[in-house]
């Protein structure tokens, strides 16, 4: 029970809680019930139909509004005298920058990537002020305190890192049900329908390094095509035409089970204008759909390699028929029901194809949007125990802080699960002292490669600051003059060598980091610890033997011309010893 | 499963939680009937819960006349004396509990639960008994009379400490192991049989909070108090009970501290950060029962702010035991 010390420190706080969701949502009704009277709430979201099963602040009616801004709405009902205050806004902006995150006395995080935790994690390192993390997934869930120079850091232990698929397994050789679905959705559905302009590696095959340009028209409509023939033809050339070429390379199948080709013809021997008399019903709904429009209605059924056809073709002809302005610009979005449909079915397809087991719709849809299973209760428990973090850190009980764990299954009876925090990470590149050492191809890398693949994307410092010796080789900034701009554009075009040889770069959040040339040859594989892939793109993490506390860091692109992907080189699997 | 199918509000609405527990959970939990007493800040969670859950109803029994240290801990109570004034807690509760979701029915039961008899319970498939003191047996037993098994809590938290109490009868489910389902089935004592079992036959290392709730609640008991309601001043009477108690069992009265019984005794204030947890432990244990999928609670939940620890405590007879 809060004690006199506790009411008071409560009393006087100022707290920023960062996400209006799941745990948003649980946390910021406890605060307030437990007598928190300033509370300040970051979230850029808006309400959708989906969050209404546990982010109980708000109701049908609210679906498109801010979170934080409702959310605040509904607490204040609740207790009309204390303060609070929303922002709609991303909380990368910099309006949020260090002098922002020093008003507060603690920070409560309640987000849904790591992106933006890391960007939280740096904020409150630099303005010395406590961080209390959670997350939640299903019935899992933790609660972690983060005090600079006492406790790690949220990056002192490495996150994984999203997973992703090497390029062959997709393009080749895919073996489980979530392969076909980011072929579906990021080769053939951004193919069809997406940005022409963008490389693509639906046509490469595992024989044929040149470039596919011969296959690039099979995709394209043409004018006044009949639009079923076009389908057709699309469904042909994808799952019949390119499994018999690459059955055709009998390496490739030489220890796994071969894809068999499937051809319209032989699935829909007739033609579906004639047999559906359902097509024209569905065109009456505003919402477009390929189910509806075929009758089927439950997301939950496994679709026959029947259905699936005609859901594949009913769907690209839907496109075609009604969302014709929007090709070339789409990107796959989990809440639009007909690329979801479409990716279903193709993914469907081809795992009929492979052999892999077929999924329903709603799990298709799972897996594509990466949808996170979430309920309200683990969201409650882990708000309960923020609350009970937050007062320890107002009140500095350093000795009582903990990182609790919410289990599935309990461990030693326990399904609350409390751990003292570990003291920080020397060798962590985010808060500790320790210079981080980068190798990079100079000869070969632009300052462009650099600072969008590893200094952004690998780093996560979001708004860097590049200099060498004195003089500023890039930023960001709102307050930039056009000469600046214009000649830090011009850098980034430039190769690293043209630049500097050695340099230094910082970031508004984070400490020094020095890059060292090493020259032409980077292809010294030295202690291949790990691979994973960020965004698409393979990025090797490489211990050296020049220092333990060293990690750096190769893009494949800094050292090849070119983003030739041989199935043979298996780089990505290769175990080395540690 | 009968084959109804999940509604398409419903499956756009539970997608989320579906991806959890399953279609078929679902299903089982929007044709279930649940029953609460006794509504203070930790119930007011789980019924919340409960309800965004998807729950087919919710009947509220708590006759107490609202007033203002029922607002403490209880978010489903807004401070307008307009809204509130002369309605019970259960009325003013029902009303915000159907805001959260249209589709579950909440609905107000007045009266003394405990002269309800047999045949009003057999309309519930959960029991959830808050603020009952030892009147909480009598409950349990009518519901055990049934053919029909009603899945029995109880809940309870006392400052920054709360404690559940699971009661599924003989219990059958399933659950995932290592990609295959299997299944499984637990035989639980009554509540009554629970805090019979002798408390020197209890494994050593059981949590205090067991014994020192005992303690309490055998106050409240004899004194004839109102539940939850006892004050650090009531310290020598419940230390003079705990003496007998500890006789009576043959225990050290060092396994109960003054120190932990002193924190519990803080009359109705709540912890809401407890009520959270403990509302959220319970909304998730019921949701299992209801679905019969997934490892349920055997048979005791207790929580302490203090050290932070959630622990299970199987108190039961050996030869009862799974």
């Amino acid at each position: 029970m809060a004690s006199q010390e506790q009411l008071s420190a409560i009393k006087g706080a100022k707290v920023l809680m960062v996400g209006a969701g799941g745990i948003g949502c649980e946390l910021l009704k406890t605060l307030a019930l437990s007598g928190f009277q300033d509370i300040h709430i970051i979230d850029m979201d808006t309400i959708e139909v989906s969050n209404l099963n546990r982010q109980f602040l708000f109701r049908q009616s609210h679906v498109g509004q801010s979170k934080a801004k409702v959310a605040r709405d509904a607490v204040l009902r609740v207790r009309p005298n204390i303060s609070i205050t929303p922002y709609h806004a991303n909380v990368k902006e910099s309006r949020f920058n260090v002098d922002f995150f020093k008003e507060f006395d603690v920070v409560l995080n309640g987000l849904d990537n790591l992106d933006a935790r890391r960007h939280v994690n740096r904020l409150c390192l630099a303005a010395d002020v406590p961080l209390v993390e959670s997350g939640t997934t299903g019935f899992l869930g933790q609660v972690t305190v983060h005090l600079k120079g006492k406790t790690e850091c949220y990056e002192c232990q490495p996150k994984p890192a999203p997973k992703t698929y090497p390029v062959c397994t997709i393009t080749s050789t895919p073996s489980k049900f979530v392969h076909c679905i980011v072929w579906a959705k990021d080769l053939l559905f951004a193919k069809l329908f997406g940005d022409k302009n963008l490389e693509n590696d639906l046509n490469v095959h595992s024989n044929d390094a040149a470039n596919s340009s011969e296959h690039s028209d099979v995709f394209e409509y043409r004018k006044d095509e009949d639009i079923e023939e076009y389908g057709r033809r699309i469904y042909d050339h994808v799952f019949g035409h390119n499994i018999e070429v690459a059955l055709s390379n009998e390496e490739t199948w030489k220890n796994r089970n071969k894809p068999r080709p499937i051809y319209s013809k032989d699935v829909l021997p007739e033609k579906l204008s004639e047999q559906n008399g359902n097509m024209e019903k569905g065109c009456v709904t505003d919402d477009v759909s390929a189910m509806a429009s075929l009758g089927l209605k439950n997301p939950q059924d496994v679709w026959s390699l029947g259905e699936n056809s005609r859901v594949f073709l009913e769907a690209l002809r839907l496109f075609f028929l009604k969302r014709e302005k929007e090709i070339g610009n789409l990107t796959f979005d989990k809440d639009d029901q007909l690329a979801v449909e479409f990716v279903t079915a193709a993914a469907n397809i081809r795992a009929s194809s492979f052999g892999i087991p077929l999924h329903s719709l709603f799990e298709a849809k799972g897996i594509a949007g990466n949808i996170v299973h979430a309920v309200a209760t683990t969201n409650a428990i882990i708000a309960g125990l923020i609350v009970i973090e937050a007062i320890k850190v107002l009140i500095k009980d350093s000795n009582n802080y903990r990182m609790t764990y919410c289990l599935e299954h309990p461990s030693r009876k326990m399904l609350l699960m409390p751990v003292e925090p570990y003291e920080p990470n020397k060798s962590c590149y985010v808060c500790s002292e320790t210079p981080l050492s980068l190798e990079v191809n100079t000869h070969r890398s632009k300052l462009r490669d650099f600072v969008e693949k590893i200094v952004k994307a690998k780093l996560g410092m979001n708004f860097p600051l590049i200099m060498q010796g004195a003089s500023i080789l890039y930023e960001v900034g709102e307050d930039l003059e056009e000469d600046m701009v214009a000649i830090y554009a011009a850098n980034l075009e430039k190769l690293l060598v043209g630049l500097c040889l050695l340099s230094r770069i910082f970031s508004r959040s984070s400490h020094a980091i020095s890059i060292s040339s090493i020259g032409k040859n980077l292809m010294r594989r030295r202690n291949l610890m790990e691979c994973f892939s960020l965004d698409g793109l393979n990025l090797l993490l490489i211990r050296t033997r020049i220092s333990l506390l060293e990690m750096v860091k190769v893009h494949p692109m800094l050292y090849q011309q070119r983003r030739v992907w041989r199935p043979r080189r298996t780089l990505q699997f290769r175990k080395f010893q540690r | 499963m009968d084959g109804e199918e999940l509604t398409e509000q419903e499956t756009a609405l539970y997608d989320r939680q579906i991806r959890v527990w399953g279609a078929d959970a679902q299903r089982r939990l929007s044709k279930s009937h649940i029953l609460v007493y006794g509504i203070k800040g930790t119930v007011a969670e789980f019924c919340k819960n409960i309800v965004l859950a998807g729950v087919g109803s919710l009947t509220l029994v708590d006759d107490r006349v609202v007033n203002e240290e029922a607002l403490s801990a209880n978010f489903l109570i807004l401070p307008d004396d307009n809204l509130f004034q002369g309605k019970t807690l259960a009325e003013v509760c029902c009303d915000s509990l159907k805001e959260f979701n249209p589709m579950v029915r909440v609905s107000v039961e007045k009266g003394d639960i405990s002269t309800f008899g047999v045949e009003f319970f057999e309309k519930f498939d959960v029991v959830v008994i808050s603020c009952c003191s030892l009147a909480k047996k009598l409950i349990n037993q009518k519901c055990r009379k049934l053919s029909k098994r009603v899945a029995f809590y109880t809940v309870d938290c006392r400052g920054s400490c709360g404690e559940i109490f699971v009661d599924l009868q003989n219990y059958k489910y399933s659950k995932k192991k290592l990609e295959e389902n299997i299944d499984c089935q637990l035989e639980y004592p009554s509540f009554e049989e629970a805090i019979s079992v002798p408390w020197r036959a209890l494994p050593r290392r059981v949590s205090k909070l067991y014994f020192a709730m005992r303690v309490i609640e055998g106050f409240e008991d004899v004194e004839g108090s109102n539940p939850g309601e006892t004050l650090i001043a009531d310290l020598p009477g419940v230390l003079k009970l705990r003496k007998e108690l500890c006789e009576t069992n043959s225990l050290n009265e060092s396994q109960i501290p003054n120190a932990l019984l002193e924190r519990l005794l803080i009359g109705t204030r709540e912890y809401p950060p407890v009520c959270a947890i403990i509302g959220g432990i319970l909304g998730q244990e019921v949701i299992k029962a209801i679905s019969g999928k997934g490892d349920p609670l055997k048979n005791f939940f207790f929580f302490d702010a203090m050290d932070g620890k959630g622990l299970i405590e199987d108190i039961s007879e050996p030869n009862t035991g799974s």
